[in-house]
């Protein structure tokens, strides 16, 4: 797509409520028909940061241009051609799923076909419920089909599957990616990684109010000094069994087991440690039957630039 | 699938129709929902049929009239207090609460066009109440004025005008200053208050030393403005004035504390 402007252009920004600095100087860019994800903790900034975007927040200091206009300035504008889904709410506790999804259709001038709409989200069977009973994913769904009816060329999604069963996250992320594939523009918030990592063409790490890092999945995964391993044993593990293998292998490493034969160990990726994994099972009378070295994550990433973790 | 179903095709429809989708959504609302169909119709008429029958049982008329002709215009004018104030009151505050007008905010749909649809809405309704309760006065044997029918009309259009723009204002100052708990309260107490003592269904000068205070209510000023006009076949300039200033106060609050969010 030939492309004027970034769809979205953010210099700068800085944002605080009272004496608390949300925004911190944050700058960023977002191609034209790409997915992007801002990827951080909750409290990083992110929905501050959409929502000036979305023209809900007047910048204190800095610029942000989305489709090449000021979304304060030329708000009128701007609004009709961007999407919109809330991180929550937005309805009527009265209204109907449907009767929501079309009225927000009818206030477009080309919306989409609703009914379509409707059974690619899977709300047919909650179209006549009122808002206030659908469920948290129920609402997300619906949430998204709004942010879209109107046929945006960029929409802005909070957090769009918080709250889905894995089912509906994945139809969830397939049509994120058919969106795209027909040329609108996305930007999302989230704190999953593996979000990030499935649907981004480029990803932004914010933390702080700031963005510590940002590239392609592959880039910020490639390399990296830890992994996580992944070790299945044939017997159950001998009582203190991650409390001893964490003695062994140095206090840079985490242990978390998951189940009785099963763990998760984070650290240095070097044959060193995979060595004394196996030297410990041998001591403790287990015989590993998985012990895989992982692709480094972008929580791993977050770790090593924060030294704290992404997901809460 | 049909290739590139999202294409982009972005645009808002035009104002007219965003302002009557908007009214149209607003006004099925507020006749679904239980607790505002009961302010707006029940309640006006059991206060029209209990207050007529009461008057019957004891004997008394008002100022020389009959009961019935002097409750009708005041049960008219409670009606449109019920849903210019505390309808909107709850409703608004709700809505900002559920993040509605957030919502809006980022649509094509303009502040003033949401606004607009709240006015048409409201008045739909109005005049849905307004139709229900003079099929029940005329039931109850109601006879308004029919001395000059212009002037009668001229009245009670001004009145109702203006009432609900003194009222919806007040209404929107209390949804936008309030939290939604908070407004639902006060919109209640205010609305029960004012039916009690503000001289809506009952003529100001029943109240005695009151009224004084009283007929610069905008309950007041509505409910003598209706009266007026449908038993004297009169416009009653004072009591419109009074609620065009109530009108003004509640735009100007309003527009100097509302939130959207």
């Amino acid at each position: 797509m030939p492309t004027a402007s970034p769809a979205v252009e953010i210099d700068g920004l800085v944002m605080a409520y009272g004496d608390k600095v949300a925004v911190d100087g944050l700058s960023l860019e977002v191609a034209r028909g790409s997915v992007t994800a801002v990827l951080g903790p909750n409290g990083a900034g992110k929905t501050t940061t959409l929502e000036t975007c979305e023209g809900y927040r007047v910048p204190q200091r800095g610029t942000v241009r989305v489709l090449g206009l000021d979304p304060q300035r030329d708000r009128a504008a701007l609004l009709p051609r961007i999407g919109v889904m809330l991180q929550a709410g937005g309805a009527w506790s009265g209204v109907r799923a449907v009767e929501m999804l079309e009225h927000m259709a009818s206030l477009h001038a080309l919306p989409l076909d609703t009914e379509m709409l409707v059974e690619r989200l899977g709300l047919g069977d909650c179209g006549r419920t009122p808002y206030r009973r659908l469920s948290g994913g129920q609402k997300q769904r619906l949430g998204l089909a709004i942010a879209l009816v109107g046929r945006p060329e960029l929409v802005f999604v909070d957090e769009p599957t918080a709250g889905m069963d894995p089912q509906a996250r994945r139809t969830t992320w397939e049509l994120l990616e058919e969106i795209r594939a027909d040329g609108v523009t996305v930007v999302l918030t989230t704190h999953h990684m593996d979000e990030a990592e499935h649907l981004a063409d480029r990803i932004h790490i914010i933390d702080r109010g700031r963005v510590i890092t940002s590239g392609t999945p592959a880039e910020l995964t490639r390399g990296g000094r830890s992994a996580t391993i992944r070790l299945v044993v044939n017997r159950p593990f001998p009582e203190g069994a991650p409390e001893s293998l964490r003695a062994e292998l140095g206090p840079e490493t985490e242990v978390r087991q998951l189940d009785e034969v099963s763990m998760l160990i984070h650290g240095p990726a070097d044959s060193t440690t995979l060595g004394r994994v196996s030297r410990w099972c041998e001591e403790h009378g287990v015989l590993p039957q998985t012990l895989n070295l992982g692709q480094r994550t972008l929580e791993d990433v977050f770790l090593e630039l924060t030294g704290r973790e992404l997901a809460s | 699938m049909s290739p590139r179903t999202f294409a982009p095709a972005p645009g808002g429809a035009s104002l007219r129709r965003m302002v009557l989708a908007q009214s149209r959504m607003e006004a099925r609302l507020m006749l679904r929902n239980g607790e505002q169909l009961l302010l707006a119709i029940v309640i006006p008429v059991i206060v029209l049929v209990g207050g007529v029958a009461a008057a019957g049982r004891i004997g008394i008329d008002l100022d020389g009239h009959r009961a019935v002709d002097i409750l009708t215009p005041g049960v008219l004018a409670l009606a449109v207090m019920s849903t210019a104030f505390t309808s909107v009151a709850i409703s608004t505050g709700f809505e900002r609460r559920y993040g509605v007008i957030k919502l809006l905010g980022a649509s094509p749909l303009p502040r003033h066009g949401l606004l607009l649809g709240k006015v048409l809405a409201l008045l739909n309704v109005v005049a849905l109440q307004l139709v229900v309760l003079v099929v029940v006065g005329l039931l109850l044997g109601w006879e308004p004025t029919l001395d000059a029918p212009a002037r009668t009309v001229l009245g009670v259009v001004l009145a109702v005008a203006l009432g609900t723009a003194a009222f919806a204002a007040l209404g929107l100052f209390v949804a936008g200053a309030l939290r939604a708990e908070a407004t639902l309260a006060l919109a209640n107490l205010v609305y029960l208050l004012l039916m009690a003592g503000g001289g809506v269904v009952l003529p100001t000068s029943t109240y005695g030393a009151a009224s004084t205070v009283i007929q610069w209510l905008p309950s007041g000023a509505l409910g003598e403005a209706m009266r007026t006009a449908l038993v004297e076949a009169g416009v009653d300039g004072r009591s419109l004035l009074v609620l065009a200033a109530w009108a003004a106060l509640g735009t100007l609050l309003t527009a100097r504390t509302f939130r959207w969010e």
